[in-house]
């Protein structure tokens, strides 16, 4: 992303890793320094949520999965007691429960470990400033969930549907558009795209659409 | 509920013939347990047992006495010995024991002739038993000392009957101690065999790759192609259940994807949504969308490639984009078979469609649209000419 550093963006942002693997959070660290600054991190789900109620950090990189729980159990302990720190979860497993789970509780977005430094910046500032973040995997899932079957009864029109630009914004996302060809595309503004994913991802969380609550109850997340 | 009165009223009926002792049992077995209240279980008392067991006597001296058939009073006499030895055993099982394992829910009953349980409780096992075995064994010979008519064979059996219940009562905890170890070293041989088809799995893949991409550490683009095809094959072993590509779109997409990973040392993000049977149009689909990808690979100059499919109900579509070098659609020649023949061609000869949207620089989107049904081929194929 080269878009000029405007005024809101001249605060440098802050970011705290939580993963169980020191080699990566070494290999983030090194990536992002250049954009962010990353004021902590930690490795387990009692260290993560002890330090990041110390340092109120602005973003939260989360991986999904961790020995003693996981990111869920971190964004359980902190969603209700930090609502201002967000969250995006980093993660190696494209499952989509694992992935649907911690958006439904809460995270703001999801992107995959291989994801450039670039972007992974531009997904953070995105995040920072509570706008959503999908992977074209997780867009992808998220199509699939809401399809429109005639066989699923539709309880609440407004959360169990997606809308028709809904659906579009989210299959360029999964077709590899990033939000600024998107735009481009649709001819609407990125500020719109942003909306429209927000949307999407507020759906996402509260929604009780049958295919949402089947991947949560296999996981047992419910 | 007088619980006193119905065990009065059972030990009564004791007397004739052990019917108290059968109602009891079967009552007990049969009926659900009281809903315990919030004062605490007493303690089992002993003491408490005694009147009981003096009625129960009482009942059958009673009866011996009325009655001038000597035989019947001896049958009597030792059914309520039984009585006796079974009610210990009953009687001393810890209450809260009658809670009974939840392996069992269906059958308190057994639970509580085969739990295994403190050594004080076996030694009440072991007296109670001990007595129905001897009971049995007295009970049979004196039956057959006399020399026999109907009734002391039938007495005869039923005594026969109560010598192996005790002999049960004795040995049924070294019986389910067995059985239970059995069942244990089943599961530990079924948990051996996933644990070597892991460490199988582990080694002619994982070991392997790993040895490899040491061997070749100086040639990026190997490492990584060893590295993305292991990691496609973990992660298929590990999520998803295993789908045919002859049979399968999604599937057949996503093995098209992982050959050209293989062959280019790319990586292709594949995500399709929705998924189909396979039928020779659907497979020409997957062979255009194979040939885009192999496009992108050889000519984009990127590392990624994103791969889109969607099937929706009248159509299935597919999106191959790379943002790499892209290329004038004016220049390329009418010869070159890949875009002409293997994509446009073969799309158009299937009913279907191919847009290419290119330009220098600006990476290259192929898409490709099949009409679901059989019916909209024809209307393609006529739209196509």
């Amino acid at each position: 992303m080269t878009e000029p550093v405007v005024d809101q963006a001249s605060r440098r942002l802050t970011v705290f890793l939580v993963d169980d693997h020191a080699m990566f959070r070494a290999g983030v660290r090194a990536e992002l320094g250049a954009h962010v600054d990353v004021v902590g991190e930690a490795s387990t789900v009692a260290e993560a949520i002890s330090k990041i109620a110390a340092v109120q950090p602005d973003v939260v990189l989360l991986d999904v999965h961790m020995p003693d729980g996981g990111g869920r159990a971190v964004l359980d302990a902190m969603r209700r007691t930090h609502p201002q720190v967000r969250f995006l979860a980093l993660s190696v497993s494209d499952a989509a429960e694992d992935v649907i789970g911690l958006i439904r509780a809460g995270a703001r977005g999801y992107v995959t470990k291989t994801i450039s430094p670039d972007e992974l910046a531009a997904a953070i500032r995105r995040v920072a400033d509570g706008d959503a973040v999908f992977s074209p995997r997780l867009a992808g899932f998220v199509l699939d969930a809401f399809a429109s079957r005639p066989d699923v009864p539709v309880a609440d029109p407004e959360l169990d549907q997606l809308t028709n630009r809904e659906r579009e914004v989210l299959r360029l996302l999964a077709r590899g558009y990033a939000y600024k060809e998107i735009a481009k595309e649709l001819y609407i503004s990125i500020k719109t795209v942003e909306t429209h994913v927000s949307n999407v991802l507020r759906k996402l969380q509260m929604s009780n659409r049958y295919e949402l609550s089947r991947w949560a109850a296999d996981r047992r997340l419910v | 509920m007088p619980v006193l009165g119905v065990r009065i009223a059972l030990v009564v009926l004791l007397g004739f013939n052990g019917l108290g002792l059968l109602l009891y049992a079967a009552f007990w077995a049969v009926l659900p347990q009281q809903i315990p209240t919030d004062t605490p279980a007493p303690r089992r008392d002993f003491a408490a047992l005694l009147p009981f067991g003096a009625i129960g006597l009482g009942v059958v001296l009673l009866q011996a006495l009325v009655s001038r058939d000597n035989l019947a009073g001896t049958v009597g006499w030792l059914i309520a010995v039984v009585a006796v030895g079974a009610g210990i055993i009953w009687h001393e099982s810890d209450p809260t024991r009658r809670a009974w394992s939840t392996d069992l829910p269906q059958t308190p009953w057994l639970a509580a002739v085969v739990a295994e349980s403190d050594r004080r409780f076996f030694v009440f096992r072991f007296i109670g038993g001990g007595v129905l075995v001897a009971t049995g064994i007295i009970g049979v010979v004196a039956v057959y000392a006399p020399p026999g008519s109907l009734t002391s064979v039938v007495n005869g059996v039923i005594f026969a009957l109560v010598g192996l219940l005790g002999v049960g009562v004795v040995a049924a905890p070294l019986i389910w101690r067995m059985f239970n170890q059995l069942r244990a070293e089943r599961e530990g041989r079924i948990r051996e065999q996933e644990r070597a088809e892991l460490a199988a799995m582990i080694h002619d893949q994982v070991l392997h790759t790993l040895a490899l991409i040491q061997r070749n550490s100086a040639d990026i683009k190997e490492v990584q192609r060893l590295a993305r095809g292991q990691e496609r094959s973990l992660r298929n072993w590990l999520y998803k259940p295993a789908a045919s590509p002859t049979e399968r779109f999604a599937a057949a997409l996503e093995q098209a994807a992982a050959e050209v990973e293989d062959t280019y040392a790319i990586s292709v993000e594949t995500v399709v949504v929705g998924d189909t049977e396979c039928d020779d149009r659907v497979a020409a689909l997957v062979a255009a969308a194979r040939e885009a990808l192999v496009n992108a690979a050889r000519h984009a100059g990127v590392q990624t490639v994103s791969l889109y499919a969607e099937v929706e109900e009248e159509e299935l579509s597919v999106f191959v984009r790379d943002r790499g070098a892209g290329f004038d659609l004016s220049d390329v020649e009418e010869s070159r078979h890949g875009v002409r023949g293997s994509i446009i061609g073969r799309m158009q000869r299937h009913g279907g469609r191919a847009e290419i949207r290119s330009a220098p620089g600006d990476g290259t989107e192929v898409r490709l649209t099949l009409p679901a049904s059989r019916d909209s081929v024809v209307a393609g194929k006529e739209t196509a000419r």
